[in-house]
């Protein structure tokens, strides 16, 4: 089977969850809805406060092109926009929702029969109004990914069902609940980029999944599953082309310069809504998850919701619980309380007991070059460390610093519990800043 | 909407969840490979062996918490690196070996070797081979002069050879055979049926039946503990392979006396320490390059000086100062390879 050099494999976790049928969190008395949810321009408030909005309102106007709208998740009252603890950007702006006796919703969302036959720019169009930002956890805003310069030719879509990340099982129960949602929002995908392959890519511990979405995909041309081995960071966007394809995004290049694009399987499902019936992007599923949790669920959860709320939903957390996260084990936010709203790149609440979640000790560097054999990116991950530690960032630079992915992997071997992609997150920030300086 | 506990306010930058692998588990990993070369050695030559291996792992684990405690910082002896650094000094030392010398090779990898360069991680030099060549050019006498023959065998591992270990053996002899004029035809007659009966001595280095430092003649016992070390990940293939094929290599192209391509490489694979050195000293993992390119030019490094030495040296043997030698090196080798990028665009 293909795969990516590099790579570890993590205790996988899945059992929690894999086997759950995705439940619906029952309506929160209250949202949060942060104003920022994506990565690019932010956006500016289009409501008040005391006003009543719908279910699926706009609530905020992009700013920029590199940017879209958030929408109310429940139809209430606007209780305040203020600043609110945000589970990535620490603090940020936000329209908290008191949610009224019975959902109301904004009368534009139905279904289109014909949306089929749309140009690529209206179904962009509707992408952009719907808010959506990738779904994986990057949150790159979905209609600026879709229209790629001219002078790039995209010749293949990528679906991404690998779910690399331990614990999270979201999008194996969409694909295996929603297959039909998400291939025609493949089939979206690649109508907009005028591609006539796609493949999608799902790792072997989600065998079920591959063959519910090949059932699917049987009537359609173009389209294929590869199963992959299973392998951490296989889900990564550069990782999935090599993988896939076997080819090799440029450093400090994208996907589109050599003719691939990658879009999450939620995406898809997302895309085919706000296409399909002008369904903005309100909701999505959370797998919450891990020991620290009573009963682990797969969700679909209104976005602002509270992780208190869906915590409490449940079973609440257990004794030895010790540290919230927002994502999986490898990339996830650990959180500082539990008043942060689940945003559009929430894949999972994964709770950690103390067990795991203690920070060892940094023990010195054996140069066992451990971390060096499972980067994906063929870094040197311990000497970047040193030359950070000395603060010798261009020198830092001139090894590629800037192209480490940051998916944890030389931290997580390190048999010396050295801070590795810890430091070198610091690094880049710091060699940015100077980049920056220097002009 | 109840607040967070306390205890919740864990937060740290991910990655969230660790490998259970540690030092002190590699490094016991390796401390367990070497039990079945230290039993051959106790069944060979004696309780000496045994003794004289306790004396350089106390005097190691001992000058390591010494050194701690003068350093005030907090003692990393359980982790069990001065315990390798020990057990492998004594390796290399022959079972005659005074008392004092384990000691004296103890205190000096320890405190010169490993703790002057910074500790656990820094030292330049596999500390047991820098303590060995210590010991070696100061009581070179003490060090080679005398080596206790194995039990019911011989020290060459050939039947009525008894005075030379088998690399002595085959240096004396390829020495003879190079000028014979300077000899009585009985000792040239002596040297050539020697070296057509090497071979004879396969089994006897197979499991170590032959003179030599403690903890190098028995190669099986060696490769059992290699085998535990590479399914625990202590050792990669890359080091041992390329070194023990390297000397494989030139030692059947330069090591015969019979002109070029004569060499017999099956006796210098098995004889002398080269299995311990290419398994349990070349693949240090402070004193050898990280990435697997480094590692395996590192192994062909050291295996072109232990022939070089072997062959031409004016030692018999060349393992200790190959790999020393080529510790030296590893600054060097990491620098001309470092991995190309992923997607690195290549220059035209």
């Amino acid at each position: 089977m293909r795969t990516f050099p590099g790579g570890v494999h993590p205790f996988e976790g899945k059992l929690y969850t894999e086997k759950k049928k995705i439940e619906k969190l029952p309506r929160p008395k209250q949202v949060t809805i942060p104003l920022q949810q994506h990565i690019g321009a932010p956006t500016k408030p289009l409501v008040e406060k005391g006003q009543e909005v719908k279910a699926g309102e706009k609530l905020s106007e992009a700013e920029g092109y590199v940017s879209v709208p958030v929408h109310a998740s429940v139809s209430g009252k606007i209780k305040a926009i203020e600043d609110i603890d945000h589970p990535v950007a620490g603090r940020g702006s936000a329209v908290i929702i008191e949610a009224n006796e019975t959902e109301e919703w904004i009368e534009t969302i139905k279904a289109d029969e014909k949306y089929q036959d749309l140009s690529a720019d209206e179904m962009r169009k509707r992408i952009q109004e719907g808010g959506l930002a990738g779904l994986g956890g990057a949150t790159f805003p979905t209609h600026v990914k879709l229209k790629p310069p001219e002078d790039k030719k995209i010749d293949v879509a990528l679906l991404n069902g690998v779910e690399c990340e331990p614990y999270l099982t979201a999008d194996h129960r969409l694909m295996l609940e929603y297959p039909q949602d998400i291939i025609r929002g493949f089939r979206i995908i690649m109508k907009i980029l005028g591609v006539k392959r796609g493949i999608i890519g799902i790792e072997k511990n989600k065998k079920d999944a591959a063959e519910v979405i090949k059932k699917q995909i049987a009537g359609e041309t173009g389209m294929e599953v590869m199963v992959l081995p299973v392998k951490y960071p296989q889900g990564a966007e550069k990782q999935l082309i090599k993988a896939a394809l076997n080819r090799e995004v440029p450093s400090g290049g994208l996907p589109m310069d050599i003719g691939a694009l990658v879009q999450n399987v939620g995406t898809a499902k997302a895309i085919y809504d706000a296409v399909s019936s002008h369904r903005p992007l309100i909701e999505r599923v959370v797998t919450v998850t891990g020991p620290g949790i009573k009963e682990p669920k797969n969700l679909l959860i209104p976005i602002g919701a509270h992780f208190q709320d869906i915590i409490d939903f449940c079973g609440g957390l257990t004794e030895k619980a010790a540290k919230i996260i927002m994502g999986g084990p490898m990339m996830g936010i650990a959180q500082p309380n539990l008043k942060v709203p689940v945003i559009k790149g929430t894949s999972g609440i994964l709770v950690l007991e103390e067990r795991q979640a203690h920070l060892p000790v940094e023990e010195p560097c054996i140069n066992c070059g451990r971390c060096v054999e499972v980067c994906p990116s063929h870094l040197l991950p311990t000497t970047l460390q040193r030359l950070v530690y000395h603060e010798r960032f261009e020198d830092a630079g001139k090894l590629h610093l800037m192209d480490c992915i940051e998916c944890g992997s030389c931290s997580y071997i390190c048999p010396a519990n050295r801070y590795l992609v810890q430091s070198i997150r610091h690094g880049k920030k710091q060699l940015l800043q100077l980049r920056k300086k220097a002009g | 909407m109840s607040d967070a506990p306390e205890k919740l306010l864990l937060s740290s930058s991910s990655p969230h969840v660790r490998d259970s692998d540690s030092i002190p588990k590699i490094m016991w990993t390796v401390n367990v490979a070497m039990i079945p070369a230290l039993i051959m050695a106790f069944y060979f030559f004696g309780p000496k062996a045994l003794w004289i291996t306790l004396l350089a792992v106390v005097s190691a684990v001992l000058t390591e918490g010494i050194i701690y405690k003068l350093a005030k910082q907090p003692s990393r002896i359980q982790d069990g690196s001065a315990v390798i650094t020990g057990i492998l000094l004594a390796f290399n030392l022959p079972a005659s070996a005074p008392w004092w010398m384990p000691v004296a090779g103890s205190v000096f990898a320890i405190a010169i070797v490993k703790a002057l360069f910074g500790g656990l991680g820094n030292n330049i030099l596999n500390p047991a081979l820098a303590a060995r060549a210590f010991l070696l050019a100061s009581w070179p006498v003490e060090m080679t002069a005398s080596w206790v023959a194995p039990r019911e065998g011989t020290i060459s591992g050939i039947n009525g050879i008894t005075s030379a270990t088998p690399l002595n053996l085959l240096k004396q002899s390829a020495t003879i055979i190079a000028s014979p004029e300077n000899f009585e035809p009985s000792q040239v007659q002596a040297a050539q049926n020697a070296i057509a009966n090497l071979s004879s001595s396969y089994t006897n280095l197979l499991i170590g039946n032959v003179g030599g430092c403690i903890g190098e003649t028995s190669v099986i016992a060696l490769l059992i503990g290699a085998l535990i070390m590479f399914y625990r990940h202590a050792i990669s293939w890359h080091v041992p392979f390329t070194y023990i094929g390297t000397v494989a290599f030139f030692s059947w192209i330069f090591g015969g006396s019979e002109g070029l391509f004569t060499g017999n490489w099956i006796f210098h694979i098995l004889s002398g320490g080269l299995i311990l050195g290419a398994f349990y000293m070349a693949t240090d993992m402070v004193s050898s390059p990280v990435s697997h390119k480094g590692q395996m030019i590192f192994g062909v490094g050291c295996g072109i000086l232990t022939v070089t030495i072997r062959i031409w040296g004016g030692y018999p043997e060349g393992v200790s100062y190959a790999i020393i030698l080529m510790n030296l090196t590893v600054p060097l080798i990491d620098r001309y390879t470092v991995p190309s990028v992923f997607g690195e665009v290549r220059k035209k």
